[in-house]
């Protein structure tokens, strides 16, 4: 069975985002730009699936900038065997919509034919959480959201999902789309021999259009903004003035 | 111009606070009609919802555990006599709407805070870092509302009820089991009190001195990512970017450093209060009441300063 992986480049998780002063959105150039964390999450759990013996092909593919190059080496550094890049934009700033990656994601499913994807949960700069809903939909799939472990059974995937109340677990028909939350698994690290593997292993690069996918955005940016700050409040001496303050407040 | 609403259903009744918050902002789209994809008696209670104009139910064995591709096919069934898909921002509403709109061809928006007009929202991006106002240009606008955004809805309603049949089952996916923690205390996301701790907190058996704070407070229990992923905490816990986004009257922080991911889920609480040992950690930038102190003393003086 082929997995594939979709990941997505996006502003590191340490970095202190800024919104531009012309509230045109967040200010991306010479920012330290990774790959998802939930991404790489997913890419980890294909990996191990593969050296469990479950699967037999990690194939990774991101859609956006030309510099998503970089993230995908991460991803064949970790151990995924072969990259496809769809160029989709050339300024950083021009995000795709999860609709156009996943219709352009459908595409590469449609030619790659895997017996499973698994995306991340969400991606950390829009927090849509709706790609991998969206690509099990335009591929008739079944979807499992938010996984904490995923087990491969015959012709089905029997998945734990993290939802509002606790755990719940289903059992999706193969093939499927998984999304990966945080207690997955721990991800690796790509150790110094593999990231020298990974610039040998294939990348192949597309555009959009080679797949007959509009990405011509549905929502217009009205404006970004800086959300409304919160400031500092007073620091108190001991439990007893604390109890005092919040009997004043009226909170307790 | 017509909203239609899916109800949030937990356990097989109405998830009424969650529900209600969510009418509040479709009000102001246009007529109310709420799906209730589970049993009559859920859909009774959500007529009562003040606001809401109708009610229709479809109660099969198909949605009793929320599967997101047979309830995703219900609401398109349905979806053509209305402009406005709504839902409440609940992990089962955000498995089931990005499947909708992908169905109808539109764009989704998840966790709008604000509407500022029929096809013009609010949300917030890069864990809360940035607001964007977005205006849809589709046919169909669906989207899930941040529920601590807006106020629920009251009581009094008394919108028609009707049973609709069910919309089939591909059978993609099928329930196996859940495991969903009993609980006396609130529901964390509706709560008026949260009380959380973080990987300062040590273990899961120093975790009582958290959980004895909160059923003093008649709070919720809350946890930082780390908490959780060290196995302290069980998931549902877990307020932040990733996790529960709170906004109660309080919020107590207990050893928690205060990384944004953190702050996303909890900022917009009225009053903060942070315990920690730390004097420079984060948390303190953004509590009214801060208290440098070992949680380990400070935590159970303050349960026993407030049982007098
Ligand atoms: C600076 C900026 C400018 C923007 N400009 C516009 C604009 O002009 N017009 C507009 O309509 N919207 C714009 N947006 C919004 C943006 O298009 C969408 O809201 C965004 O793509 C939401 O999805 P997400 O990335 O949160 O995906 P999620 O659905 O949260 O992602 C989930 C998973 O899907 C997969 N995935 C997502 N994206 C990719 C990808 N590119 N490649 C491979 N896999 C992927 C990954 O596995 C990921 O973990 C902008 C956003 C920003 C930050
Ligand atoms: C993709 C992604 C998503 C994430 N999502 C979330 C999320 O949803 N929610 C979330 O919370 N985090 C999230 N995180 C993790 C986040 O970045 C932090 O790592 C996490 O919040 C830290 O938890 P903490 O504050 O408990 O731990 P630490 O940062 O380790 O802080 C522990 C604190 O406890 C204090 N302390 C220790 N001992 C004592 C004592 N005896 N008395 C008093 N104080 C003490 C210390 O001074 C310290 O400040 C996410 C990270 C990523 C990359």
């Amino acid at each position: 069975m082929k997995i594939i992986a979709p990941i997505k480049r996006l502003i590191d998780h340490n970095v202190k985002v800024r919104v531009k002063a012309d509230g045109s959105g967040v200010d991306l150039a010479n920012v330290k730009m990774s790959m998802n964390p939930f991404d790489e999450i997913a890419v980890e759990e294909a990996i191990r699936l593969k050296e469990a013996g479950k699967a037999d092909e990690v194939v990774v593919v991101s859609i956006g900038v030309k510099q998503a190059q970089e993230t995908l080496r991460t991803a064949l550094a970790m151990g995924a065997d072969r990259a496809i890049l769809v160029v989709a934009a050339d300024d950083v700033h021009q995000d795709i919509e999860p609709l156009a990656v996943a219709k352009i994601l459908k595409a590469v499913i449609d030619a790659e034919a895997p017996g499973l994807v698994i995306a991340g949960k969400q991606a950390i700069d829009n927090d849509m959480n709706a790609t991998g809903q969206m690509l099990a939909a335009l591929l008739g799939w079944g979807q499992a959201t938010y996984a904490s472990e995923v087990g491969i059974e015959g012709d089905h995937a029997v998945v734990t999902r993290e939802v509002d109340g606790g755990l719940q677990t289903i059992k999706v028909k193969l093939p499927a789309i998984v999304t990966a939350d945080l207690r997955l698994n721990e991800p690796r690290y790509a150790s110094l021999p593999n990231i020298m593997k990974a610039k040998k292993k294939p990348l192949d690069e597309k555009t959009a259009a080679d797949y007959g996918v509009d990405v011509t955005p549905r929502l217009e940016i009205v404006k970004t903004a800086e959300p409304a700050a919160r400031s500092a409040g007073e620091m108190v001496g001991s439990v007893d003035e604390l109890v005092s303050k919040l009997k004043e407040k009226g909170i307790v | 111009m017509a909203v239609l609403l899916l109800a949030e259903i937990a356990g097989g009744a109405l998830a009424l606070d969650a529900t209600a918050k969510a009418v509040t902002a479709a009000k102001s789209l246009g007529d109310v009609t709420v799906l209730v994809a589970g049993p009559a008696a859920a859909g009774q209670a959500a007529s009562q919802i003040d606001g809401v104009a109708k009610v229709v139910v479809a109660d099969d064995a198909a949605y009793a555990n929320g599967l997101a591709e047979p309830v995703a096919d219900l609401v398109v069934s349905l979806a053509g006599n209305y402009e406005h898909i709504v839902a409440p921002s609940t992990a089962s509403a955000k498995n089931i709407l990005p499947r909708v709109a992908a169905l109808l061809d539109v764009m989704v928006l998840s966790d709008v805070t604000a509407v500022v007009d029929g096809s013009t929202f609010e949300r917030p991006i890069y864990a809360g870092n940035a607001m964007q106002t977005v205006k849809s240009n589709d046919s169909k606008k669906v989207l899930t509302v941040r529920t601590t955004a807006f106020d629920a809805a009251g009581q009094g309603g008394s919108g028609a009820v009707e049973a609709i049949a069910a919309a089939g089952n591909a059978g993609l996916s099928e329930w196996v089991e859940d495991k969903v923690a009993a609980s006396d205390r609130p529901e964390l996301t509706s709560a008026k009190i949260v009380v959380s701790g973080g990987r300062g907190v040590g273990s899961e058996e120093n975790f009582a001195i958290i959980e004895a704070l909160a059923d003093k407070l008649g709070a919720a229990v809350g946890a930082s990512r780390a908490a959780v992923d060290s196995g302290f905490a069980p998931n549902d816990w877990q307020v932040g970017q990733t996790g529960k986004v709170v906004a109660p009257e309080l919020y107590i922080a207990v050893g928690i450093s205060g990384a944004i991911q953190h702050l996303a889920g909890m900022k917009d609480s009225k009053v903060i209060v942070a315990i920690n040992k730390d004097e420079e950690a984060p948390i303190f930038q953004v509590a009214d009441y801060g208290l440098v102190a070992d949680l380990f003393e400070a935590v159970p003086d303050l349960t026993k300063a407030l049982k007098e």
